[in-house]
């Protein structure tokens, strides 16, 4: 099975037209994708119906990296 | 009519309203698709006496201040009327901020009690401790077993503990609102009783809200626009209020259906996002049906020009009214620039935008367009008791918009000097650059300040942001500023903020690029509405004052000769 951060750089490749072997855990989300909050929040819209999961929005405040946002899907699976 | 005018506070006001309304829906909070609670006033009553009555068992008497640090919700507005009944000043901070930049707040004005949702307090507490060991911190939505530290759940505040309604006079301070001040001077704007009873009997008599009306909070309630009409105005009308505790586009009109949403307030930047949406939904219907819908949006616009007539309209484009629940009569929409063709395009559809023009310092708004009729070109006209004066007018009649009037606040806290500067002679200088038309109505053209206020209704200071590139290798020092104030486009639109960089002398073409890459890197850290989209290079030494301060006006005069598009590189 792969882990949360493995599906969340999928997710995010697919929907941003990156290259997942270019994304490493500890990159910038919004950096690395070039994203702004808005798009960031359409991310999280794929990342809840993948998983199945509920990330409230003050949850995901300050939140910059996969990793980090890996482990807040994590915490709610 | 609404007669605000022999009350003597909010908390009397709101007193009035919990007792009138009684068995009638004040509050209504969903989340996703569920709801997570609901009170009439009776109940919204009873919670904020117990609020009240917990917060005075801790000493907290009339006049001193309660901080609310929280996302949009129900317990924000019951902490609220329970404050001011215990005769708070109530001190609503941004929860966007940073906790160092929230704590820099609290720091500065002291707050016996903050009210504080569990993820802001949970980096509040990291901060410097001492300047809550007076003070009563109440949390919400803490988890089972948080780390909450000094603080106490909302859940546990005392059942029943003696409560004593205090009344405060109309001079008195009811709140205390940060314009800015995350990274320069505190600017804490004070404003009175009579302030908002005043504004709000002028909005109420405007746009009045009856019972059963449902009002939508998305702004957030520290912003003056939701805190009037979000909290204060629909309380006091027997309104109810709607929270939702997702903003994600999907769930705004999902709500806004199931709660029959008659009211709402929005900045530009969800103006826009709802335009997109509707568009997108006519883009799929067939093409003679849309053909059909242009006629009667056309139609809509002819019967309609004198005077808003929801029910005509209703009837005429029944599918984009139902799309938005079918009840929703007006939307207002301020505290940024409003693009006149996404509020034009809304009136077509019979979806009246009130536009209006205002700022932190003298309540909600100070303009507003009445909609007799519509006017998508202008911010409105001086509301009732407000007066407008330009002061430095140029040939095209454009000046400096001046204010006198009862919402003007009292003065910033603990700051004599920048309230000198701010009011002069009862009159408050707004910054910003407009000219009256015949008819009475306010057209802005841009700012006389150093600052940008963004779509989303966010004041940006440029000296609030120099913080994030300090110590960057080979840099001989650095200033922002917002374009506008440089190079003025007698525009309020496509603000943008621009550093000005001096790099260490002798820096060859290679260190240069590295140079302006860091401070690149630097600018991804920034949320995105305080980013920085130019650069300029300058090798000259900046113009400073005795104490080492860049002096700003004259740097910006020696880079206007360069023009804007002259001197601007891309970051």
């Amino acid at each position: 099975m792969s882990t949360s951060l493995d599906t969340l750089i999928r997710l995010a490749a697919k929907r941003f037209g990156a290259d997942p072997a270019q994304l490493r855990a500890e990159d910038d989300l919004f950096e690395r994708l070039g994203i702004d909050s808005f798009q960031a929040v359409e991310l999280i819209s794929d990342v809840e119906d993948e998983f199945d999961v509920e990330l409230p929005d003050y949850e995901l405040q300050g939140i910059k990296t996969f990793a980090a946002l890996a482990q807040k899907i994590d915490a709610r699976r | 009519m609404l007669d605000l005018g022999k009350l003597s506070c909010l908390g009397e006001a709101l007193r009035d309203a919990t007792i009138t309304y009684k068995s009638r829906t004040a509050l209504i909070e969903a989340d996703r698709h569920r709801e997570n609670s609901r009170h009439t006033f009776a109940e919204l009553r009873a919670a904020a006496e117990r609020f009240a009555g917990a917060v005075q068992a801790h000493g907290f008497g009339p006049g001193d201040r309660c901080a609310i640090v929280m996302q949009n919700q129900s317990k924000w507005l019951i902490g609220a009327t329970g404050a001011l009944w215990a005769g708070a000043v109530l001190v609503p901070i941004d929860y966007k901020l940073t906790a160092p930049e929230q704590h820099a707040l609290l720091a500065h004005c002291r707050p016996r009690v903050v009210l504080a949702e569990w993820p802001a307090w949970d980096k509040l507490q990291r901060e410097d401790p001492s300047i809550f060991e007076r003070t009563l911190v109440i949390v919400t939505e803490a988890p089972e077993g948080a780390g909450i530290g000094r603080a106490v759940r909302w859940e546990d505040l005392p059942q029943g503990a003696g409560f004593t309604y205090h009344a405060r006079a109309r001079e008195d301070v009811a709140c205390i609102v940060y314009s800015s001040g995350t990274g320069g001077a505190a600017k804490g704007c004070q404003l009175t009783h009579a302030n908002y009873l005043a504004q709000a009997e002028t909005l109420g008599n405007l746009y009045p809200l009856s019972e059963g009306d449902r009002y939508f909070s998305i702004l957030p309630t520290n912003h003056a626009i939701d805190f009037m009409c979000g909290f204060l105005l629909a309380l006091m009308m027997g309104g109810a209020v709607v929270h939702q505790r997702t903003l994600r586009p999907a769930y705004l009109a999902s709500t806004m259906k199931r709660y029959g949403i008659t009211h709402m307030a929005l900045v530009p930047t969800i103006l826009k996002t709802l335009e997109k949406k509707i568009k997108e939904k006519i883009a799929e219907l067939p093409k003679w049906q849309r053909l059909v819908l242009g006629g009667l949006m056309d139609l809509n616009e002819y019967a309609t020009r004198q005077a808003p007539d929801h029910r005509l309209s209703k009837t005429l484009l029944a599918p984009i009214h139902e799309y938005f629940g079918g009840k929703l009569r007006l939307m207002f929409c301020g505290g940024a620039f409003v693009d006149r063709t996404s509020a034009e395009y809304f009136n077509r559809l019979g979806l009246p935008v009130a536009i209006g023009y205002g700022l932190t310092e003298a309540g909600t708004v100070l303009t507003v367009n009445d909609l007799k009729p519509f006017r998508g070109d202008s911010v409105g006209k001086a509301v009732e008791g407000t007066e407008l004066e330009l002061r430095d007018v140029n040939d095209a009649g454009v000046g400096e918009v001046w204010v006198r009037g009862p919402t003007v606040m009292l003065g910033y806290l603990d700051a004599p000097e920048l309230t000198r500067e701010a009011i002069v002679d009862g009159w408050l200088r707004t910054g910003d650059l407009g000219s009256i038309d015949a008819a009475g109505h306010l057209k802005l053209f841009g700012r006389t300040k150093n600052m940008i206020v963004t779509e989303g209704g966010k004041n940006v200071y440029p000296e609030d942001i120099e913080a994030a590139f300090g110590d960057i290798d080979d840099c001989e020092e650095f200033c922002v500023f917002a374009a506008n104030f440089i190079w003025p486009t007698g525009k309020m639109t496509d603000e943008q903020l621009i550093v000005v960089v001096r790099p260490k002398s002798g820096l060859d073409e290679a260190g240069r690029a590295a140079l302006i890459d860091a401070f690149r890197r630097r600018n991804l850290r920034l949320a995105d509405y305080k980013r920085i989209s130019a650069y300029v290079l300058w090798d000259r030494e900046f113009p400073r004052t005795a104490s080492q301060k860049i002096k700003r006006d004259p740097l910006a005069r020696e880079l206007k000769p360069l023009g804007r598009d002259g001197a601007l590189r891309e970051l």
